[in-house]
């Protein structure tokens, strides 16, 4: 709201000055003004729990607002030691195998689903694909207790195996990669590995799978953050806690042996947080343009 | 040459179909079959922590009848209070991020003026929507803690509040917190969609309208907004699906309270599914209905933005074959 009224402000010594440079000086000013109080927006939450993380939690009682670190890091990791319900080496082992799976199988077959659509003509190809879109945007939510009511009459909850398999039918992914080959590759290239004498599946592995690399990252990055992510269907289909992934690990801070912890709570969140903060920042390039990317094409 | 080219085509396309097996199987198994059982759930008498043997109701509408039956008390059922609610939720953080992206896109691809530091700014924006939805629902749940928590403590230096606030109590703080949240998380990935979108825009278009002497807003409302609105409609599409199934931030940060005030529609799934008395026939009931809302909606939003630009042209062709007659007329 603020920030419409900074526009309605700026229109104002526009028609009155008239000089270019000056409005555009003023113009400016209210541009930064508004990104650096929406970047503050945007840091603080996360500036405040890893500070916080460093600090006692009768420190953080007296005062929770401080933007110098405390000295009781250790201490806080002891505490979350000793109370056991949150369990951050597990929860991100289980959080890295599901999400590294899925991500390789999303990747390989949503390329080698795109290639089929893309690279060859069969009959049900233009049904198939409007099968792909027409799902795409299908919550899971929807399909939530159907999902579940089969897993568990087949007793495979708690089986890691019902959240990786999925993957091999991501539709998002299949339709960006799609687009992608439409630009990246040409069939002369399959044509020449064809008289050369490569087989079909080969031609996909060794010649059609590194054109793709671009686009394998970027969807890489998203399927791998999605997966880590994902809270709603581990929720349901996770009982035990040795399968718990980071997001359930996470929901536990909620209990009440951390009720008065809170350098324990915010440092149990650091910890989830800060693989992916770190992941981010180093990908970060990839991961804007990726955005971008997607969506202008769908 | 393109018809030997073609030939081979065909005669490979066996490999079309091999090639999409996997992806065919895993969807029929993981998604279409879920989606017919759960269709089907809607309509029996599975409940219960030992539900009985399948059967159709003999009421097979009973379900569905259920979920918009008056509570005793004559207030509206849980059902239709969980989707006003998440229709509230979505649209009070939908406008005010397309608001934000939109202004700060415009922003940003502002061709008089160079913003410094776009690349910062754009990083910076999108962050939030990187973290875990569970770890900002309580890292937010922590910072509005009470009596003391970050947020209270920076009201009370600020001398915003005397005292500290329970927000958790609040009805309406509550939904204005996850409001907050999803916006927060939110209005990066639209603005780098729409800034994206807007330089793909022709230049020379801008550059006509400046010559031509058009203020900044009036390039904004005549050329930016209009060239942008596929992309618009794709973020509200992509957004409402979003929002109808939001789940992690109200479960984890408000458990759907106080008194009920931010159980969404997935909330209300979950809650009557996972929950004693285990209604997972009610539950699918409601799943069905969301999913017919939300291919009802897509469907109308799309509706609405392709006719209003097969409107425009129409007009635009009749404008041109009015002109075009004046001009016969004239000469």
């Amino acid at each position: 709201m603020a920030t419409n009224d900074e526009v309605m402000r700026s229109k104002k010594p526009d028609a009155a000055l008239g000089s270019k440079k000056k409005d555009s000086i003023i113009f400016l000013t209210i541009i930064y003004v508004v990104c650096i109080i929406l970047a503050v927006l945007s840091l603080w939450p996360f500036i405040c729990m890893l500070i916080n993380s460093t600090r006692s939690s009768t420190q953080i009682m007296s005062n929770a607002v401080s933007l110098i670190p405390g000295k009781n890091l250790t201490r806080n990791i002891n505490i979350l030691k000793k109370l056991k319900t949150f369990d951050a080496m597990t929860g991100l082992k289980n959080s890295f195998i599901i999400s590294s799976c899925t991500t390789i199988l999303t990747i390989y077959f949503s390329s080698l689903t795109a290639y089929a659509i893309y690279a060859y003509e069969w009959k049900l190809k233009n049904a198939f694909f409007a099968m792909i879109m027409g799902i795409m945007m299908l919550p899971g939510t929807v399909t939530m207790i159907g999902f579940y009511r089969t897993c568990y009459q087949l007793h495979l909850t708690d089986n890691k195996l019902v959240l990786i398999l999925p993957a091999m039918a991501a539709p998002m992914t299949v339709f960006f990669m799609k687009q992608y080959l439409e630009g990246a590759l040409s069939l002369e290239i399959v044509e020449s590995a064809r008289i050369d004498g490569a087989s079909e599946f080969r031609t996909f592995n060794t010649i059609v799978l590194p054109i793709m690399k671009p686009a394998m990252a970027t969807q890489a990055i998203f399927s791998f953050v999605g997966s880590w992510n994902s809270f709603f269907l581990p929720l349901i289909l996770f009982n035990k806690q040795k399968n718990y992934t980071m997001p359930l690990m996470v929901s536990l801070l909620n209990g009440d042996i951390y009720k008065t912890e809170f350098g324990c709570i915010y440092l149990g969140l650091s910890i989830t947080a800060l693989p992916l903060i770190i992941i981010y920042l180093l990908l970060s390039k990839y991961i804007v343009s990726g955005i971008a990317l997607g969506s202008v094409k769908g | 040459m393109f018809n030997l080219g073609k030939k081979k085509l065909v005669s490979y396309s066996k490999y079309g179909y091999l090639f999409a097996i996997p992806f065919f199987l895993t969807f029929l198994v993981f998604t279409l079959y879920p989606i017919c059982y759960t269709l089907i759930l809607g309509f029996t008498n599975q409940e219960g922590a030992i539900p009985p043997k399948l059967e159709i109701l003999k009421d097979p509408l009973a379900n569905f009848k259920y979920l918009f039956k008056k509570r005793s008390s004559g207030a509206m059922s849980y059902f239709l209070e969980s989707l006003i609610t998440t229709a509230r939720i979505w649209i009070v953080n939908f406008i005010p991020q397309l608001g934000l992206a939109l202004l700060l896109s415009a922003w940003f691809t502002d061709n008089r003026v160079k913003v410094r530091g776009q690349g910062f700014f754009k990083v910076v924006f999108y962050l939030p929507n990187i973290i875990t939805a569970a770890t900002i629902a309580i890292l937010f749940k922590t910072l509005f803690g009470y009596p003391q928590g970050p947020v209270n403590d920076l009201l009370k230096n600020l001398h915003i509040l005397k005292k500290p606030f329970n927000f958790a109590l609040s009805k309406t703080a509550t939904r204005a917190i996850i409001e907050f949240i999803q916006c927060w998380q939110w209005y990066g990935s639209t603005m780098i969609t729409l800034i994206a979108a807007v330089i793909g825009i022709n230049p020379e278009i801008f550059e006509a309208a400046e010559i031509d002497g058009a203020t900044r807003w009036r390039k904004f409302w005549n050329i930016t907004l209009p060239s942008v609105r596929p992309i618009m409609l794709f973020t509200l599409v992509t957004s409402l699906i979003g929002g109808l199934s939001m789940f992690d931030i109200p479960q984890l940060f408000a458990t759907g309270g106080p008194d009920r005030a931010s159980t969404t529609i997935a909330i209300y799934i979950y809650n009557t599914a996972m929950k004693k008395p285990y209604k997972y026939n009610r539950a699918a009931a409601a799943s069905i209905l969301l999913f017919i809302i939300i291919v009802a909606c897509s469907s109308l939003l799309f509706y609405l933005m392709r006719d209003k630009d097969a409107a425009k042209l129409k007009k635009l062709k009749k404008e041109q074959l009015k002109s075009a007659k004046l001009a016969q007329k004239g000469a």
